[in-house]
């Protein structure tokens, strides 16, 4: 199918893009996900305002304690860059689990955190390393933490005629391990189930661990009953089972195509182990 | 000519026949230079789309499409009855198969819509974009029915009946009994029974259908440029149901971007789009976009088998018991009808083994989906995966290797001719040969250890084998005598040109397995020609000789024979002229590598280029009472035997994630006997594309529907195909038995990796969960489904 | 929906395979329509339109993108190679010349997509592996081979010019 029609405009800066943005305008970045559903006449927007000509939008930081990373990044930039694999690993090893290599050339991370896929991986590393979305609007920039951004099935604290300008994520500490864990039918495809585990740990034990699950539910799904059953312990059969258990609780996923709730569960689980214990044998 | 020494293909000097050589038309398609038919512009050029039928079984109560006309573009919009004023309608039953029925079908929706997806409305615009703006403003009431779209409560007494004058849903019944098959479980040592499902699924050509229509109404001539199998099929189609002459209408088949069976049929859309040309009197282009074709497109393999096998103490199979359903959507498929996938699971079930015993029934039955039909290896991959499943299952009850089993039962190398329990006639097969040849390059006592090892350490790997027959090159017993406008034969012309070049012209069509490579062969060969001086023509009715085209895994057992036919009757020609020119007995002359030689020596007397130039230029120099002819046509047909059986072998090696459900390919091994093999390079990437796509069936393929019939899946992100991160390499090896129907000795190689492969794999998933207890007897093997089998979730 | 005679062309002026284009078409045509409809370089494929199939692919400033991804305008002031532009160049002659022999091609309509994207990695990494190559070309949907004569084509190919 061909796109029912649209106008079209690209503005060269953020306040420019901003003007643009309200009623039935559609942002356009990396265009992966948006184009494909325009094609299939899914969305129909009066207006689509690409923001691939704001240079401000693109590149990646550090700043002190913290990794800027432009919206408009490519994934694969962040594939590549020794910055994020130093600095950002678990989005490193997310990345090339991300689609093909002629999408990734394409798509934009601040286009996957708005679109706020619960399946996707980058809104999922997002919370994990609990970081944060730079947002600006006609009344400014904000800056809204992942945990408050992700509110509910493709829905964002992004309001009406705001954009997102950078992703900020802390830099990684000495002794925190990350794994990314997660089953896709094909190389590429949406998870079934995944965890993107952000592990703080002090000697053996574990301080704080951020498990956040993708497909588990109506947005990234950080789960606090396993972090909590990690927290102060080793990371043992005893932990790990604990923690599998308070996914119970903690997640809330449900039936697709591919497989139903319970199987995402039990899935989610696996991968929990998975993850936990290669960071314990790390 | 009688003084010539016989020659066949097999003795020639300097034989192409087993040679790989490069196909001669692959380079414009590695340079982006092919021909596709939605590469091709007519002048005035409009394009179609069609609004479907969004529900599975709705009346439609009315159609406005007054804003539509009016839409910036459009050119014309047309009804279901617009359009069967042009059209008279067709019905998809082969009188062969008896008692099947299925009512006239119109190529759009005529007041009821009987599956999500059915044309409903033509809207002809400028650009397809336009087209399908306007299709966006087409208003139709619709008032929903009740549908049947489950194929097993299809039958119910409370079901919807989808052709009210039928009082059920029931297309076709064929019951199968042979021998004692009551006695036979009586005296079983061990009986094993299964219920399978085998999922829905489609071919998805890369390609999508394409077609141009173009109406000439002063010469009331059809032009259609379409990605079709079978270019003479469809003109006796176009012409019968729009009244034309045939030499009226021609069809042009540029190159094909993959077909597998899909483009073989007759769809409503495509017979439409020539309707609409002669609406509006230009060239009208309608290509199906990704998701139009997944609800248009044929689908195929639905199946639910309940099967029992018997099986004495020593391994023999005793019996086969089996009761299968399927659904085909609300017709039988014109004009091959949807009744063929389970007669051949009828048919060939159990074939490679010596079965005395054997009842089957097989239920057809109309159902608010899309219409489903042959799909490459019709109904070998389910005969062959409940068979092999059977036969594992028996193995295990009785505690004795798969192999074994297998050895024990295949039907002897030295046995041929010989017929198997449901009437099949077997020419020349080489089970034994194959598994022993398989053996040779499968390592299985080492699996068998590795197996043992790795289960220690919680590592579930399975091996699973399976042996197959496959249907090649098939009669007139397949679908003329049904009274279908399918020819079994197929016809090669052969003309050499004044500069000595051989230009072939064939019924059969190209698309990309290869055919025009074994034409460019046997020709080669049989003429005594290099392969680069042979340019093949295929795909345009009005300049190729009339046969069937490519189904079935006919191209090289049918066309490659009458292609050695026609090379010898050039041949005999060319050395006759070449013989008067040297004043040399005919038989003393070979050709060979382009010239005329004398056969003993093999010294070159006159270049085929000299004997053209003479011949088209310099007939004053020949005697005034002899004509010369430098081209050949000959046809062949199969006649001995209905069908050209292969066999084949194959052996999977797979790893389970038990805790996942997933499952990784870690090898693939086959063995085949298509009887002489021209080209083995094209014979093995046949049979690894066959294998992959039957991998799909196995594991990923699977049309998903809601209760009320939508589809759930149709997208190419959430219906899964086979992609190369997970495909395994695969290792083929050969064994030749020769078709003896023909002199090339050629049989079909196209389908049979499709048709093994969903065993095999099944085989080996249920090897690696045996000690787990779990088994499977359903396709695709998702993730989900081994869990479930595993008891781990829900 | 906003009508489409009311909406402004926009004007596309590219270099597609060296030359300069200029076409004034709708903002809502992707670019694989503009290569084949306004360009008429048909090489490039439609498969799916939504990004799945990558028959469309081609290379766009440098890297390989869906050209059923992209709009049209967004390729404007771009560099863009089809496969015409990249056969004709002779960048990957080893890669189709091994396509040949090994019967990499059948039916041909993923193929340019797929040497497209083989290129990138060849360009990239000439060494890489099966399993890498694999994973790269995991985005191009190929119906009739089985994989296993890309692969191997992709992999001499790499070879070969590892060794030059």
């Amino acid at each position: 199918m061909k796109p029912a029609p649209f106008n079209y405009a690209k503005p060269s800066s953020v306040d420019e893009a901003i003007a643009l943005l309200g009623g039935d305008a559609t942002l356009l970045a990396g265009g992966q996900s948006l184009v494909a559903t325009l094609n299939m006449r899914l969305s129909a927007p009066d207006l689509l305002v690409d923001i691939n000509g704001i240079g401000e939008l693109s590149g990646i930081s550090v700043d002190g304690g913290t990794v800027r990373i432009g919206a408009l990044t490519r994934h694969r930039e962040l594939e590549r860059s020794e910055v994020i694999a130093a600095q950002a690993p678990l989005i490193a090893e997310a990345v090339p689990l991300i689609a093909h290599p002629a999408i990734r050339n394409r798509g934009t991370i601040g286009g996957s955190i708005a679109f706020a896929d619960p399946a996707a991986e980058l809104p999922a590393c997002l919370l994990a390393l609990d970081g944060a979305v730079e947002i600006a609007g006609s009344g400014g920039r904000r800056k809204v933490s992942a945990g408050e951004f992700f509110r509910g099935l493709y829905d964002t604290a992004l309001e009406e005629g705001e954009l997102i300008t950078a992703i900020e994520v802390p830099v990684a500490a000495g002794n925190q391990r990350f794994a990314v864990e997660e089953v896709a039918r094909r190389h590429g495809d949406y998870g079934m189930a995944g965890v993107m585990a952000s592990v703080t740990v002090n000697g053996a034990a574990v301080e704080a661990a951020r498990l956040v699950y993708l497909a588990a539910g109506g947005t990234p799904m950080l789960a606090e009953g396993a972090g909590a059953a990690l927290a102060g312990n080793a990371i043992d059969e005893a932990s790990i089972g604990a923690a599998q258990s308070a996914l119970q609780d903690d997640l809330d996923p449900f039936d697709d195509m591919n497989s139903t709730a319970a199987t995402k569960l039990h899935l989610a689980r696996v991968m929990t182990e998975r993850a936990l214990k290669r960071i314990a044998g790390a | 000519m009688a003084d010539s020494p016989v020659v066949t293909v097999h003795d020639r000097p300097n034989s192409y026949i087993g040679r790989s050589v490069p196909r001669p038309n692959v380079q414009r398609l590695l340079h982006g230079r092919g021909t596709f038919t939605d590469d091709i512009k007519l002048p005035r050029m409009v394009h179609a789309a069609y609004l479907r039928s969004p529900f599975a079984h709705a009346d439609i109560k009315s159609i406005n499409a007054d804003a539509a006309k009016a839409a910036p573009g459009v050119a014309g919009v047309f009804t279901g009855k617009e359009i069967a004023e042009l059209c008279e309608p067709y019905v998809g039953v082969l009188t062969h198969l008896e008692g099947m029925r299925s009512p006239p079908q119109y190529p759009m929706a005529i007041d009821r819509a009987r599956w999500q997806g059915e044309p409903v409305v033509a809207v002809v615009a400028e650009t397809r974009a336009q087209a399908e703006d306007a299709v966006e403003l087409v208003e139709v009431d619709w008032a929903e029915l009740p549908a049947a779209c489950d194929m097993s409560a299809a039958l119910d007494a409370d079901a919807p009946v989808i052709h009210e004058e039928y009082g059920n849903n029931l297309c076709w019944e064929r019951i199968v009994d042979e021998g004692d098959v009551d006695a036979a479980f009586d005296q079983a040592a061990v009986v094993v029974e299964d219920e399978f499902t085998f999922g829905r699924h489609t071919g998805v050509t890369l390609e999508p259908r394409s077609i141009i229509s173009s109406w000439d109404p002063s010469e009331e001539q059809l032009t259609v440029y379409m990605s079709t199998q079978g270019p003479h099929m469809l003109q006796a189609i176009f012409a019968k149901h729009f009244g034309l002459e045939e030499h009226r209408v021609r069809v042009i088949c540029k190159d094909v971007g993959g077909a597998f069976g899909i483009k073989v049929h007759t769809y409503g859309d495509e017979i439409a789009t020539a309707a609409l040309t002669m609406l509006l009197k230009r060239p009208v282009k309608f290509i199906p976009d990704r998701m139009e074709s997944f609800t248009a497109d044929i689908h195929a393999r639905h199946h639910t088998i309940k099967a029992r096998m018997a099986v004495a103490g020593d391994g023999k199979i005793l019996a086969i018991d089996f009761d299968d359903l399927t659904g085909i959507g609300p017709y039988s498929m014109y004009p091959r009808s949807s009744g063929i996938e389970i007669n051949q699971v009828l048919n060939l079930t159990g074939g490679p083994y010596t079965i005395e015993n054997y009842r089957a029934r097989g239920r057809v039955v109309f159902q608010n989906k899309p219409l489903m039909c042959q799909y490459r290896a019709v109904g070998h991959p389910i005969a062959t995966a409940m068979q092999e499943a059977l036969v594992d299952h028996a193995a295990q009850a009785l505690g004795m290797d798969v192999v074994e089993i297998r050895a024990r039962n295949l039907i002897p190398d030295d046995a041929y001719p010989t017929k198997s329990v449901t009437g099949m006639l077997f020419d020349k097969l080489s089970h034994h040969a194959a598994k022993d040849k398989l053996l040779g390059m499968v390592d299985y006592a080492g699996l068998r250890a590795d197996q043992e090892t790795a289960r220690e350490s919680g590592i579930y790997r399975g091996i699973g084998f399976a042996c197959m027959i496959e249907v090649t090159s098939p009669s007139p017993m397949f679908y003329g005598v049904g009274g279908a406008p399918i020819s079994a034969q197929d016809g090669v012309t052969l003309r050499l040109d004044a500069k000595g070049n051989l230009i072939v012209a064939s019924g059969v069509t190209e698309q990309g397995q290869g055919a025009e490579a074994v034409l460019s062969q046997v020709a080669a060969t049989a003429v005594g020609v290099t392969p680069d001086k042979i340019k093949i023509i295929t795909g345009d009715t009005e300049i190729t000789p009339y046969g069937g085209g490519t189904w079935a895994s006919r191209g090289t057992g049918i066309a490659g024979e009458a292609a050695a036919q026609a090379g010898h009757a050039l041949r005999d020609q060319i050395l006759e002229v070449a013989g008067i020119m040297l004043q040399s007995e005919p038989r003393k002359l070979d050709i060979r590598d382009n010239a005329v030689v004398d056969t003993d020596t093999g010294n070159e007397r006159i270049s085929l280029a000299e004997v053209g130039r003479v011949v088209y230029y310099r007939a004053d120099t020949l005697p005034k009472d002899y004509q010369s002819e430098l081209i050949a046509t000959r046809h062949h047909v199969p006649k001995k035997f209905p069908f050209a059986f292969t066999n084949g072998i194959h052996c999977s090696h797979v790893e389970v994630d038990v805790d996942t459900g997933m499952v990784k390919l870690l090898n693939y091994w086959v063995v085949e006997d298509c009887g002489t093999v021209i080209n083995p390079l094209l014979v093995e990437e046949q049979v690894r594309g066959g294998v992959i796509q039957g991998i799909g069936g196995a594991l990923y393929e699977e049309c998903l529907y809601s209760d009320e019939g939508q589809l759930l899946n149709g997208n190419l992100a959430d219906y899964l195909v086979p992609m190369a991160a997970e495909m395994p390499d695969i290792e083929v090896g050969h064994v030749t038995s020769p078709n003896s129907d023909s002199e090339l000795g050629a049989k079909g190689a196209g389908e049979g990796g499709t048709g093994g492969a969903p065993a095999a794999i099944l085989n080996a998933v249920n090897d690696a969960l045996l000690p787990l207890g779990a088994r499977l007897t359903v396709n695709p093997m998702t993730p989900e489904r081994v869990l479930r089998a595993l008891g781990k979730t829900e | 929906m906003p009508d489409s005679i009311d909406i402004p062309p926009v004007v596309v002026t590219a270099t597609v395979n060296g030359e300069r284009v200029s076409r004034a078409v709708e903002p809502r045509m992707n670019l694989v329509d503009f290569l084949r409809e306004e360009l008429e370089l048909t090489g490039s494929h439609i498969g799916c339109e939504h990004g799945v199939c990558g028959a469309c692919t081609v290379r766009v400033d440098g890297t390989i993108v869906r050209g059923c991804l992209m709009l049209a305008v967004q390729a404007d002031g771009a560099q863009v190679l089809t496969i015409e532009g990249l056969s004709e160049s002779g960048e990957i002659a080893d890669l189709q010349e091994n396509f040949k022999t090994r019967n990499a091609a059948q039916c041909g309509f993923c193929t340019p997509g797929m040497l497209m994207t083989a290129a990138e990695l060849l360009a990239e990494n000439p060494g890489a592996g099966r399993t890498e190559i694999r994973e790269h070309i995991s985005g191009n949907f190929c119906r009739c081979t089985g994989y296993q004569a890309i692969v191997d084509a992709i992999e001499e190919t790499g070879k070969n010019r590892g060794e030059k």
